[in-house]
């Protein structure tokens, strides 16, 4: 159950171009901002658009074949539960299309709705059921027609915070027993990071990165990513233990590294102070406040200047330096904060 | 204001029915021989004409909403055309393809040996001619309605086109189906040009209420007042007690 | 079910505006009758002397009423009526005869009614609805119209019984319909239609359409479509022969001028209009 896929899609001012691997038990997160052709991607795995790269499953090419050919599971984003069947039904649609024998199927279905925890609802139509419900509806529907390969199309999105939580821990566990590969696309790096084993960051239809959690958290390399994982990153030449950023600007890291690199450290690493200060760490500019937001128990401080930075810092700092947009501060990093590595 | 005119323009010309009814000589006039025999015609092809209409007409309409071909739009337009053409211009091209010289029936009779004009099946032939694009139209708009991303679902599941239409897309455009089968129905049942001009006017074969109607005004206006009657009530009893069915089921 | 209803409610509105076929007969004929109105002619006189030229106070428009079996004659005649009163616009309007006599008796505003049978002049007569006594002027009898060159040989009404001969009639309810039935009978002949047909022009063009082998209609009918049918002459018509009575009504918005047009069908040029169409003289 290993896929081996190129998903090559175009359409109007927009391609996509993604190679994409799973082995049998893996999850592969494909995470990116919207637009960034997560969801065709996946649609096009699924034979729902027209794909004219090659899709291999087990050695098999099935690009050629329709959907219902191709043993891949789908749990849409808004699940697409068939309104005027049951749970059970909804659930045994699978194996009754492989011609399983009615009972047979509805035991089966019974079986994965009670895997679910939903032996309670098998009778309910779709309608009745809560958000979380209906999710882990979709996931046993998915599985119970037991395909080679699941997709799962942001699975979370649809759900309340507070479902999310525990629907997630659901699903990992569920995830964890399937037997093939899994592709899920989501936005959301905290679904990526539970979720997966590795992850695909996609932007405009094309991969930027690739890697496990901490590879990806530790080491983002677009803007987009670093956002996602709430570091800032520079880019520059790194040259010994100092990176310069593209107007030279000398970032001193902790470790030496040479040639292109990014530099990269989290929020909470940035000092601010009202005045330069005295026996200065060496990464030390002065910088604008451009915004204050509050994140978490911290406020995220925007500061623009020699280089762009975002700090936290906490409320009673943030008291103590009057911190407001356009109050002129300094920033400084400790350099054994910072870490280099390869552009 | 324009609802109420709506409503009186509609139920009026039923009052003058009603009003004009000659209720004293109703009994005598019901039992007439050959009144029975025109409305269990009506309602035997109306109804085939019905079942005929479905089975071509819903998956005409789903290659209509669901697919995409050139000329497609010509094909929606030359759908409708039953209901634009005059009902006995509609009867003539009926004639002219299926009759003893037209274009398959002079094959069909040398073939098969069936004739179509002047016989029950003309009947239900004519009717479901000029009552399908009542259906198709129904149809396809539910069609339209529904969301074709629940027969991509039901496609990941293993289910072929075919399966997905039956077992997923048909029971969500049910009531849809429904509309237009009634419809289709409702015309079929109040059917007349067509049906004269290709299958003639027999009694017992061929001749449906309408057209037991039309002759009956020829000689007696009562009689014709008291034939749609007929007509009228046995439609709409039946239409009332399906409806009831829906709902309570 | 609500959605069903609604959707219901919109093509319903399609359905009333598709069944509009039943109607189309009255509706011509009725449009046709909303013409007329008494113009300033004197309109105390009598009945209007009439030889060929006509008379000259009538003028205005006229509306006339007339069994469709009649379209072509009376198409022919209103042109030389209105040639010889320049001053009077004639319209037509043809149909049935009896949904015309129907009209009538629902205040249709006409001029004329020439019927195709004493029975719906009848009707009017009796409605009070005639100004005098109907003449008649001219009669029609039936024929066998078979399809061109008479491909099954048919010469006389024991032909039609032939097994496989597929014959229309007229339904009983209409004119012809029943003078078929007379002359059936007269001449002994148990026979079986495929159809019954609402009027004569139907069963004629069954035979124009080659649906079946033969049918009995008016011999002018037959005249009419002698490119296409052929009219067989059979005896027993005689016991049949159907006469085309005309009268002007009661409330003729142009009296003047509707008994000119009345006397003016009855001159020798236009009789010979109609036995040109295939009419006998009464």
């Amino acid at each position: 159950m290993t896929l081996d896929a190129h998903i090559f899609v175009e359409r109007d001012n927009f391609e996509l171009d993604v190679a994409l691997t799973a082995e049998p038990g893996e999850v592969v997160a494909l995470l990116g901002p919207n637009g960034a052709g997560k969801t065709t991607a996946l649609r096009a795995l699924a034979g729902l658009v027209e794909n004219n790269g090659e899709i291999w499953i087990d050695g098999v090419r099935v690009d050629r074949e329709p959907p219902e050919k191709r043993r891949i599971g789908v749990v849409f984003q808004d699940y697409l539960l068939f309104p005027h069947l049951s749970a059970l039904d909804n659930v045994a649609f699978g194996p009754r299309c492989r011609h399983v024998p009615r009972r047979q199927a509805r035991e089966q279905a019974k079986e994965w709705l009670s895997r679910v925890g939903l032996s309670d609802h098998v009778r309910k139509k779709p309608r009745q059921l809560s958000g979380g419900q209906a999710q882990r509806v979709a996931l046993a529907r998915a599985l119970a027609a037991e395909p080679k390969l699941l997709l799962l199309d942001e699975p979370l999105a649809a759900l309340d915070a507070r479902t999310r939580l525990d629907t997630r821990a659901q699903l990992r566990h569920h995830l964890s027993a399937f037997p093939g590969a899994t592709v899920l696309v989501t936005h959301d790096p905290l679904d990526a990071l539970m979720l997966a084993d590795r992850l695909v960051i996609v932007e405009e239809g094309r991969i930027v990165q690739t890697g496990d959690a901490a590879t990806i958290t530790a080491q983002p390399r677009t803007d987009y990513v670093a956002r996602l994982v709430g570091l800032n990153l520079y880019r520059g030449r790194a040259q010994g233990g100092t990176v310069f950023l593209a107007d030279g600007f000398p970032l001193v890291t902790a470790a030496a590294q040479e040639g292109e690199a990014f530099a990269a450290f989290p929020p909470s690493a940035v000092a601010l102070y009202a005045s330069r200060p005295d026996g200065s760490p060496r990464n030390t500019w002065p910088g604008t406040v451009t915004s204050v937001a509050r994140h978490g128990d911290a406020l995220r401080v925007e500061i623009a200047g020699a280089i762009a930075v975002a700090a936290d810092v906490t409320p009673a700092a943030a008291v103590h330096l009057g911190l407001e947009v356009g109050r002129e501060v300094w920033a400084s990093v400790k350099a054994t904060e910072v870490r280099s590595y390869r552009a | 204001m324009p609802a109420a005119a709506g409503l009186a323009f509609l139920v009026l010309p039923l009052a003058g029915l009603l009003i004009r009814a000659p209720w004293s000589t109703l009994p005598e006039r019901l039992t007439e021989p050959g009144i029975l025999a025109a409305l269990r015609l009506s309602l035997v092809t109306a109804t085939i004409a019905t079942a005929v209409c479905l089975v071509l007409g819903v998956p005409l309409a789903w290659v209509l909403a669901r697919t995409d071909f050139p000329g497609r739009r010509l094909v929606r337009a030359l759908v409708t055309v039953p209901l634009v053409l005059p009902p006995v211009v509609g009867g003539v091209a009926l004639l002219l393809v299926f009759g003893r010289r037209g274009l398959l029936g002079g094959w069909l009779d040398a073939t098969f040996g069936v004739s179509l004009p002047f016989t029950t099946a003309g009947v239900v032939l004519a009717e479901a001619f000029v009552a399908m694009p009542f259906l198709v139209i129904s149809v396809e708009g539910a069609l339209r309605g529904a969301d074709s991303r629940y027969e991509e679902a039901a496609a990941t599941l293993g289910a072929s086109r075919w399966t997905a239409f039956r077992r997923v897309t048909l029971p969500l455009i049910a009531p849809g189906v429904l509309a237009g089968g009634v419809l289709c129905w409702a015309r079929a049942l109040g059917e007349f040009g067509a049906t004269i001009t290709f299958a003639g006017n027999f009694p017992g074969r061929t001749q449906t209420m309408p057209l037991a109607v039309y002759l009956a005004l020829e000689q007696d206006v009562d009689a014709a007042i008291v034939l749609s009657l007929l007509l009228l009530v046995v439609s709409v009893g039946i239409l009332a007690a399906l409806r009831d069915k829906w709902v309570t089921a | 079910m609500r959605r069903v209803l609604a959707g219901l409610a919109a093509v319903a509105l399609l359905a009333t505006a598709g069944c509009g076929d039943k109607s189309d007969k009255s509706d011509s004929a009725g449009g046709g009758g909303a013409t007329g109105g008494a113009t300033g002619a004197a309109t105390g006189g009598a009945t209007g002397g009439a030889t060929g030229g006509g008379v000259a106070q009538a003028s205005g428009d006229l509306t006339v009423l007339a069994a469709a079996s009649l379209t072509e004659s009376f198409n022919k005649i209103s042109e030389d009526f209105q040639k010889a009163n320049p001053q009077v616009k004639v319209t037509i309007s043809y149909g049935g005869s009896s949904s015309l006599a129907q009209q009538i008796t629902s205040g249709a505003p006409a001029d004329v009614f020439a019927s195709a049978s004493p029975k719906n002049m009848q009707t009017i007569v009796d409605a009070g609805d005639a100004s005098g006594t109907p003449a008649v002027f001219v009669k029609n009898q039936l024929v066998i119209a078979v399809p061109k060159g008479n491909p099954k040989g048919i010469t006389g009404l024991s032909d039609l019984t032939k097994p496989g001969l597929k014959v229309a009639l007229c339904a009983e309810q209409v004119p012809c319909g029943a003078a078929a039935k007379t002359a059936l009978e007269a001449a002994g002949v148990k026979l079986t239609p495929v159809t019954l047909e609402q009027d004569v022009k139907a069963a004629l063009s069954k035979v124009k359409l080659g649906e079946v082998d033969a049918s009995l209609v008016y011999r002018t009918d037959a005249r009419a479509a002698a490119s296409d049918v052929d009219g067989v002459e059979f005896p027993e018509s005689a016991q049949a022969i159907n006469n085309y009575p005309i009268a002007v009504l009661k409330n003729a918005p142009n009296p003047t001028a509707a008994a000119a047009f009345v006397a003016f069908v009855q001159t020798e040029p236009e009789i010979k209009v109609l036995t040109d169409a295939g009419f006998q003289k009464p």
